[in-house]
């Protein structure tokens, strides 16, 4: 059988194992507490990653209870590659099923919430679409489609994720609310800020359909579903400022 | 590629950037890491593009895992190679240490022993690196807390052959033999005695913390303060070997602002400038 290569030993030992053999010092005494030096490189990094990927939870659990926790998604889900913006799928469920935080309910969809930022933040850079194009394009209503930036999402919530997520940023300050359905979209705009609104259920329609590559006309007609009197220009309006529309699925040079 | 200049360089910090653009500092150099310039685009590419068009780069790879045993991530290098062709830097760099196993991805650059069988499988690495990347790239010397018993080749003969076989260059990080060297009890001017020198493309420098063991010191590579004095000192003896180099301050942890790192890599001009009188002369 051939001999294990000696990281397979070393990674045992930094999640959890003992000291790996051969792995010594120049007082080999200290073995102990100089490989500890890189158990805790491995916890307190990946803690700190997950910590800045999802700042709200670590803000909501306090930071003692999120760096007791992190160990524990870090041991079931390591990140898969060196890219940890893209670490923590896996997050939201794991904070659903912990049993102990079966009391916060909404975490997992501010979890969401938070995935969501991300990745619109690193989201692709496309061309958005002319007020021209636009103008174009709402004159065949019933064929035309328009086409959402990538870093455009929705989040749907049992709960009230996006008030949450809102009085849980910096500078504001937590207060009651009433725990209520809400939905927002998280979107990049032009300037690359990451926002987060929140959607009536007619808009949320609206924005899930043309998600979904539905015609403007069907689109238009699924929130009118919600609200007879809902008018999608607002709201058209508002994406188009953010360029939350782009011209055609094309990189920028 | 093309050189980076031999002057003072910093580790780019987002935090930093509207500093820079609005002082544009005289520097020779901004390095990045390379992973947080991996996604699609945003905010970091469009700060890149801004600095890329005023400064020399420095691309520096944490997360290949060239000291490993395993097969290095394919569409790693793909995604090394989309940001070299994308940004043409002038170095590309990575470190004689591992940081994945199996599907996990560790996050921490970990040591390995040093011996034949872990010379080849580095070698293999540098060669698929330098052959994907269509460049010559630099390898860095780690700070190192443990050793290994299996170990039986000195980590300066195994870098030195290293150069030989594949032809890479080599990343001098002065902190890491001081902290190396205090950790082990060896010493660091008979490390860099033994060092390739003329392989040296880069000098790396940082400030490290210390933990009080029964034994002595244990210093920690913590990229989180002010680089030591006797770390200047061993850098403007490695200078005065070498000739100018670019030079980077390396400051990760605790990110001061702006003028207190520009002020840190300052300190490198003058024993730059004294060797390149000498080397002009």
């Amino acid at each position: 059988m051939p001999e294990a290569p000696f990281s397979t030993a070393f990674a045992a030992g930094l999640l959890g194992g003992a000291v790996p053999p051969g792995v010594t010092a120049r007082d080999p005494a200290e073995a102990e507490r100089r490989f500890a030096v890189y158990r805790n490189n491995v916890a307190h990094g990946l803690t700190r990653a997950l910590a800045s990927r999802f700042p709200v939870i670590e803000r909501l659990l306090g930071a003692a209870f999120f760096t007791a926790l992190a160990p524990l998604f870090i041991a079931a889900h390591p990140p898969a590659s060196p890219r940890l913006f893209e670490w923590g799928a896996a997050f939201p469920d794991f904070l659903r099923t912990f049993p102990p935080l079966a009391g916060l309910p909404y975490l997992a969809d501010v979890a969401r919430l938070e995935m969501a930022r991300g990745a619109a933040y690193h989201a692709a850079d496309l061309r958005p679409l002319s007020p021209a194009a636009l103008a174009a394009l709402a004159s065949t209503p019933d064929t035309a489609r328009l086409v959402l930036h990538p870093s455009v999402q929705i989040i749907a919530s049992d709960h009230a994720v996006g008030t949450i997520w809102a009085m849980n940023q910096p500078g504001a300050a937590p207060h009651d609310i009433t725990d209520r359905p809400e939905t927002v979209a998280v979107l990049r705009d032009r300037a690359l800020n990451v926002q987060v609104w929140p959607l009536t259920s007619p808009e949320t329609a609206f924005v899930a359909a043309l998600r979904d590559a539905l015609p403007l006309l069907t689109a238009a007609q699924a929130a009118t579903r919600h609200d007879p009197r809902f008018d999608p220009a607002p709201l058209i309006g508002r994406l188009m400022q953010a360029g939350a529309f782009i011209a055609e699925p094309e990189e920028m040079p | 590629m093309t050189r980076l200049p031999d002057a003072p360089g910093i580790g780019f910090k987002p935090e930093h950037f509207e500093a820079i653009r609005a002082t544009r500092p005289d520097l020779g150099f901004f390095e990045i890491h390379a992973e947080n310039y991996m996604g699609a685009g945003g905010v970091p590419h469009a700060q890149l593009t801004a600095l890329r068009a005023d400064y020399a780069l420095s691309l520096h790879g944490v997360g290949l895992s060239i000291g490993g045993p395993g097969r290095l991530d394919s569409d790693h290098l793909t995604r090394l190679r989309a940001l070299i062709d994308r940004y043409h830097p002038e170095s590309f760099s990575e470190h004689l240490a591992w940081a994945s196993h199996g599907e996990a991805y560790l996050n921490d650059l970990l040591p390995l022993p040093y011996t034949p069988q872990t010379l080849r499988i580095v070698c293999d690495h540098i060669d698929e690196v330098q052959e994907r990347l269509g460049c010559t790239m630099l390898l860095e010397n780690p700070a190192t807390y443990v050793l290994f018993e299996q170990s039986t080749l000195p980590e300066t003969d195994f870098l030195a052959e290293v150069v030989k076989r594949t032809g890479c260059g080599l990343l001098l990080d002065v902190n890491n033999v001081f902290v190396s060297a205090s950790n082990h009890r060896f010493d660091p001017r008979a490390y860099l005695e033994a060092f390739p020198m003329q392989a040296v493309g880069e000098i790396h420098l940082a400030g490290h913390a210390t933990e009080d063991l029964p034994s002595g010191p244990l210093l920690i590579d913590a990229h989180c303060c002010p680089v030591a004095e006797p770390v200047w000192t061993l850098y403007a003896e490695v200078i005065a070997r070498t000739g100018p180099r670019p030079s980077l301050i390396e400051w990760d942890n605790d990110v001061p602002a702006l003028p207190v790192l520009l002020a840190e890599a300052a300190r490198a001009g003058p024993v730059l400038a004294r060797a390149g009188a000498l080397t002009d002369a």
